[in-house]
């Protein structure tokens, strides 16, 4: 380990015991981060799919994602770029609803999103009660910044794999590489290992 | 990827709160203007600390630069601009990110948009376009409060003297007698006038604060330029 001359730390008290994975800090801001200008999308004309190798391609507009069932949930998020915060409120439909009697022999997602941003996952990862498409932070809408109408939300892996402004799901056989994980972020994820980068 | 131990050759104030740190760091593999390191802190007693800092030096640079905005609770801004000195040693890993990236490859015109210390990568590309890559015109627009909070103020203005290269500032707080440059916070007329329009199909990037990127990329994608071709590299909260 090495020391830095002089340094000694200064948020550690109160820092919560086990919920903060390695190398994050906390904030109680709510930080964005995007590659590109945020997507402006008419709620009239949003959908979103289901699609790839699935028996039958699905698709939600709005108001029929509207009227399946709502789950509250609250997560602690962690973004790779070092924050994490806490008991952040959502509210959304859980992918398990989503793809509740989907047949499939797929065994990854590749989730893709306006403004072409995609990211990729392990099916089983999204399924169990991890992963939601979530419409609502703090009882609000969710806003256009942070991924509104509508982004995943699965929050066991780092915060790029909640995909902003998603608008389906492709389930697939083999595993495709997403946005960042194509230019060098790790292809799963996980905070709890720092799964940062390729190779961590 | 791994980490590495940089040696400091030197901490320079650019302003009163950002400084930039000149390294040389044994196997380092090279970057590309636009990327970043994790630079990591440890306490004598193994308590650790990680944060992510620009590039500001070109990749045909001697040594490394880091410039480094000191934030007001900021752990590890706070050393480094502050405690960190010459000889020191820092323990850093990269180059990371690979997508708000430029080099003479993706071609041009360039608009470049940075707000406060988001100029650092923006001054990275623009090194590199300096030592590299002499024909992509470049119009840079750089927004900071006052004129003392502009980082590489006179290294710009030497650089606006060379051909190709369109260098404009505006000072959003308070502007010094006889300023010639722009007065107010950007919009959709400022970018207008400072950018590659539309019709020359520049590629674009934009750092700063959050609200600031999300001004100027709103703003571009409103007078007609394709997202696709527009990159965005934001910090700092929303409010909420």
């Amino acid at each position: 380990m090495h020391i830095s001359r002089g340094f000694h730390g200064r948020h550690r008290e109160g820092a919560a015991p086990g919920r903060v994975p390695p190398g994050q800090y906390l904030t109680s801001d709510f930080p964005v981060l995007s590659a590109g200008p945020t997507p402006r999308v008419s709620l009239d004309d949003w959908t979103f799919s289901i699609r790839g190798e699935v028996d039958e391609p699905r698709s939600w507009s709005w108001a029929e994602l509207q009227a399946l069932p709502r789950e509250d949930v609250t997560v602690d998020i962690h973004c790779v770029t070092k924050w994490s915060k806490l008991d952040t409120d959502w509210a959304g439909v859980s992918l398990d609803t989503l793809l509740e009697g989907v047949e499939t022999a797929a065994e990854h997602v590749l989730a893709y999103c306006d403004g072409g941003y995609t990211t990729n996952l392990p099916l089983e990862d999204v399924t169990g009660g991890r992963a939601w498409l979530a419409y609502a932070y703090d009882g609000d809408p969710l806003d256009a910044e942070h991924g509104g109408p509508a982004r995943l939300l699965v929050p066991h892996l780092y915060f790029w794999k909640s995909a902003k402004w998603v608008r389906g799901i492709e389930l697939r056989a083999d595993d495709e590489p997403g946005f960042w994980e194509g230019y060098g972020y790790h292809n799963y994820g996980d905070p709890w290992r720092e799964q940062r980068y390729a190779g961590d | 990827m791994n980490w590495r131990i940089g040696t400091v050759m030197d901490v320079f104030a650019e302003t009163d709160r950002t400084a930039s740190i000149v390294l040389t760091v044994p196997g380092w593999p090279g970057h590309r203007a636009g990327q970043h390191v994790d630079v990591r802190l440890t306490a004598e007693d193994g308590y650790q600390a990680q944060r992510s800092y620009s590039i500001a030096s070109a990749p045909e640079d001697d040594t490394l630069v880091l410039t480094v905005e000191r934030l007001d609770d900021g752990e590890v801004s706070s050393y480094l601009v502050g405690e960190l000195r010459a000889a020191d040693e820092l323990e850093l890993r990269g180059p990371i990110g690979g997508y708000f990236v430029w080099d003479g490859s993706l071609g041009g015109p360039l608009t470049l948009i940075g707000g406060g210390s988001g100029i650092v990568p923006l001054r990275a590309m623009l090194r590199h376009r300096i030592a590299q890559a002499r024909t992509v015109p470049v119009r840079l627009l750089y927004s900071a409060r006052t004129l003392a909070d502009l980082i590489y103020h006179d290294e710009l203005v030497a650089a606006a003297r060379e051909p190709g290269l369109d260098i404009r500032f505006t000072l959003t707080r308070e502007q010094p007698d006889g300023w010639d440059g722009y007065d107010r916070r950007i919009d959709r007329e400022l970018i207008a006038d400072a950018a590659w329009a539309r019709a020359d199909r520049p590629l674009v990037y934009i750092c700063g604060p959050t609200a600031f990127v999300e001004a100027a990329a709103d703003a571009l994608v409103s007078l007609g330029h394709e997202p696709g071709r527009i990159r965005t590299e934001r910090f700092g909260p929303t409010g909420r």
